[in-house]
């Protein structure tokens, strides 16, 4: 059947294809990184020489990191979850009520923002993959109810005070070999991260494993590169892109969590905006919405070059708010070219 | 528009079972099911939600109040944003999610240009017709800029828009220097409240005027077929010898245009203009109204008049919400649910189950 065959060599073809895309994309968006660190350090030094403030990238972006880590698996699959944002930001609200209203033990508060984070995932999972619905709309409509549902919880703010809680939030690792002399007592001050920077980076090396060398993970590729083609390998599309959603939801429940260590408190404005960050942040990874392009290494990157650019741009004297948002948007615009222009001269050589 | 508002030719006698089938198949099916469901709910909970009176305003003209009468004036900036939306979900495939941050650009255009810089204006400083076209030519610009990242460069429209999105507001800003200008001159308000001596509110008037413009230019022109074609089947229609590209940024600035005229209501409501918040989460509610509408997100087939009668729908749905003291911030939720029933009810998969329980009770009563 020679039909057969020619599907079957586009597809692989195509697989083979974007798999160097992904490191194509992914080594731009290191070498933009370290020249973006490097640019920083030696034409504004200051703050930007000590670790300390590196870590400090680290340490705000935690929940960032996981979170984007999340989305890229769904966009690799070729769809999207705009609700991730939100999620986590009832997520902290659902945990802080539990701990401070209701007195409950810092185990459990963790497994409810988990158990939120995965009802999510499995709701909007089976509409997705099931139901055949647009994940857009899905997870829109899951962005809302996360949204409306947090001011449902608690309109106030809600500051925890719970001792447990308080003394996981307040560990720092110090990390051997790092560390500055403060400038006027002279004594060493340690570099250190918090607690949910390991767990952040454990997800990064879990979730890249995953991606790279299980079954489950190249299915992933497979569902986003080419549906049908994955069909036909023997992949069982839904259930893919299920587990993606699933898993998609598990990371914003724990993203929700690590931003609750970080933050302290449940709030209406936490977490919001983080869906689009964590898209940004993919983009600049290399993943492409299209599906089937993209790296989990790259994401990270990519969340560690949108909070330096928005560092530079604030210690370059323009403090305003608006500036650090026009440079996010610029660096999505310059990365999105960059992506457009190499895939296009690609597509053109191939043929 | 649509093949399905066709009529059967046939005229053979029809059961009741098939015309119901029929009905549920048409493309407007289900925003006049859920249009029908709410003014259903309303009669049955309070008729008094339908009561139009008329009262004197704070200016002392006598117009007309009642929620009917909110919903058709606050739905004008949805319904506007939802015909371009509905175009360019047609010929692109994608959203534009950066309307709301369009709008706030235009307004701030338009603000900026009718306050002249100062802080606080009692009259205008420039023409308004004036301000307006620039406002309108500013964000066909942005409109522009997005539907070349979309057509020109392959983008997908939702990351395209992305950049807009992000950074809208902040241009808005930036554009006032991050003054909040309020105007205080009577005729700047007239296009988002009343004009003095007509009961009814302005926004309607306007919102009547450009449907009516969309209506004439998809009746006289070849706008929406090739729309449509592009949408389906780019490559074809390029050989058809149509521009794909050049179709694909059209719709983008059309739709630019009517972000500017509905940012352009917005900010003649009040007079003045917060960045952040105005018009926030409208390009979610127009996305909405174009699902709604029946039209399918993945471009191709569209019916604009389905995106209106979505947008109203939403409309209706936050007034009644409201009538009924759900709290702003708790509004999402409950939308959530709505969208999220209405969107499994029109699934293809749950449709088909459907009528095949049907068809199975139905054999089974023949058997027996």
């Amino acid at each position: 059947m020679p039909n057969n065959i020619a599907v079957d060599k586009q597809g692989r073809i195509k697989n083979r294809a974007s798999m160097s895309d992904t490191n194509l994309l992914l080594t731009i968006t290191i070498l933009v990184f370290f020249a973006l660190y490097a640019f920083a350090v030696f034409f504004l030094g200051g703050s930007f020489t000590k670790p300390q403030s590196f870590l400090n990238i680290l340490n705000n972006n935690a929940s960032l990191i996981v979170l984007s880590c999340g989305m890229s698996i769904v966009m690799i699959t070729g769809g999207i979850d705009i609700s991730v944002g939100a999620v986590t930001g009832l997520v902290c609200m659902c945990c802080a009520v539990y701990l401070e209203g209701h007195g409950g033990n810092l185990v459990t508060a963790l497994l409810i923002g988990l158990g939120v984070g995965l009802a999510f995932g499995i709701v909007q999972g089976f509409l997705v993959a099931h139901l055949g619905i647009q994940p857009f709309i899905v997870s829109l409509a899951g962005m809302f109810f996360a949204k409306g549902m947090t001011t449902i919880v608690s309109k106030e703010p809600v500051r925890v005070t719970n001792e447990s809680f308080l003394a996981i939030k307040n560990i720092r690792v110090t990390v051997p070999g790092l560390g500055a002399y403060n400038s006027k007592t002279g004594a060493y001050i340690p570099a250190y991260v918090e607690i949910g920077v390991l767990i952040a980076l454990a997800v990064v090396v879990i979730m890249f494993i995953v991606l790279r060398w299980t079954k489950l993970g190249r299915s992933f590729y497979a569902v986003g590169g080419n549906n049908q083609s994955a069909n036909m390998l023997g992949i069982n599309v839904r259930r893919t892109k299920f587990l993606a959603h699933v898993l998609c939801g598990l990371l914003a429940g724990l993203g929700g969590i690590l931003y609750f260590l970080h933050v302290g408190s449940g709030d209406v404005a936490n977490g919001a905006g983080d869906e689009m960050n964590a898209i940004a942040a993919s983009i600049i990874g290399g993943t492409l919405l299209t599906g089937g392009v993209g790296n989990i290494l790259g994401t990270f990157f990519g969340v560690l070059s949108l909070n330096t650019i928005k560092r530079i741009v604030s210690s370059m004297g323009f403090d305003e708010a608006w500036w650090s948002n026009i440079t996010v948007a610029a660096m999505i615009c310059l990365f999105l070219v960059i992506q457009s222009v190499v895939l296009i001269r690609k597509n053109k050589k191939r043929v | 528009m649509t093949t399905e508002t066709k009529t059967p030719v046939k005229k053979k006698s029809r059961s009741v079972g098939e015309v119901l089938k029929n009905m549920t198949r048409h493309q407007l099916f289900i925003p006049v099911a859920a249009l029908v469901l709410l003014v259903l709910f309303n009669l049955i909970a309070d008729p008094s939600f339908f009561a139009v009176s008329l009262k004197e305003n704070s200016l002392g003209n006598p117009v007309l109040s009642g929620n009917i009468i909110s919903v058709l004036d606050n739905a004008s900036e949805l319904v506007l944003l939802a015909i371009g939306m509905t175009l360019v979900t047609a010929s692109s495939g994608g959203q534009d999610i950066s309307v709301g941050a369009a709008m706030a650009i235009a307004g701030s255009v338009i603000i900026r240009l009718v306050c002249g810089g100062r802080v606080s204006v009692d009259t205008m400083q420039t023409s308004l017709i004036l301000a307006v076209l620039a406002g309108i030519g500013v964000s066909m610009l942005f409109g522009a800029f997005n539907g070349v990242l979309v057509a020109y460069l392959k983008i997908q429209p939702m990351v395209a828009t992305l950049i807009l999105f992000t950074a809208g507001r902040s241009i808005a800003a930036w554009i006032n220097n991050n003054q909040l200008p309020i105007v205080n001159d009577q005729v700047f308000k007239y296009a988002g409240t009343f004009i003095p001596g007509i009961p009814i509110p302005t926004p309607v008037f306007i919102t009547i005027l450009v449907i009516l413009a969309f209506w004439l230019a998809l009746k006289f022109t070849n706008l929406g077929l090739y729309t449509q074609s592009v949408g389906i089947n780019a490559n074809a229609s390029r050989l058809n010898g149509l521009d794909p590209k050049m179709i694909k940024l059209l719709t983008y600035v059309i739709l630019g245009a009517c972000v500017a005229v509905a940012g352009f209501i917005r900010v003649s409501r009040s007079g003045s203009i917060n960045y952040s918040r105005i018009a926030e989460n409208i390009e979610m509610d127009a996305i909405l109204a174009v699902a709604l509408g029946g039209n399918a997100l993945g471009g191709g087939k569209f019916n604009i008049y389905g995106s209106i009668l979505g947008a109203y729908v939403i409309q209706f749905l936050t007034t009644t919400l409201f009538k009924y003291n759900v709290p702003s911030t708790a509004l999402p939720a409950y939308k959530a649910v709505v969208i999220i029933l209405l969107v499994v009810l029109s699934a293809p998969v749950v449709r088909e189950k459907m009528s095949h329980i049907k068809k199975s009770s139905k054999r089974a009563k023949e058997v027996a």
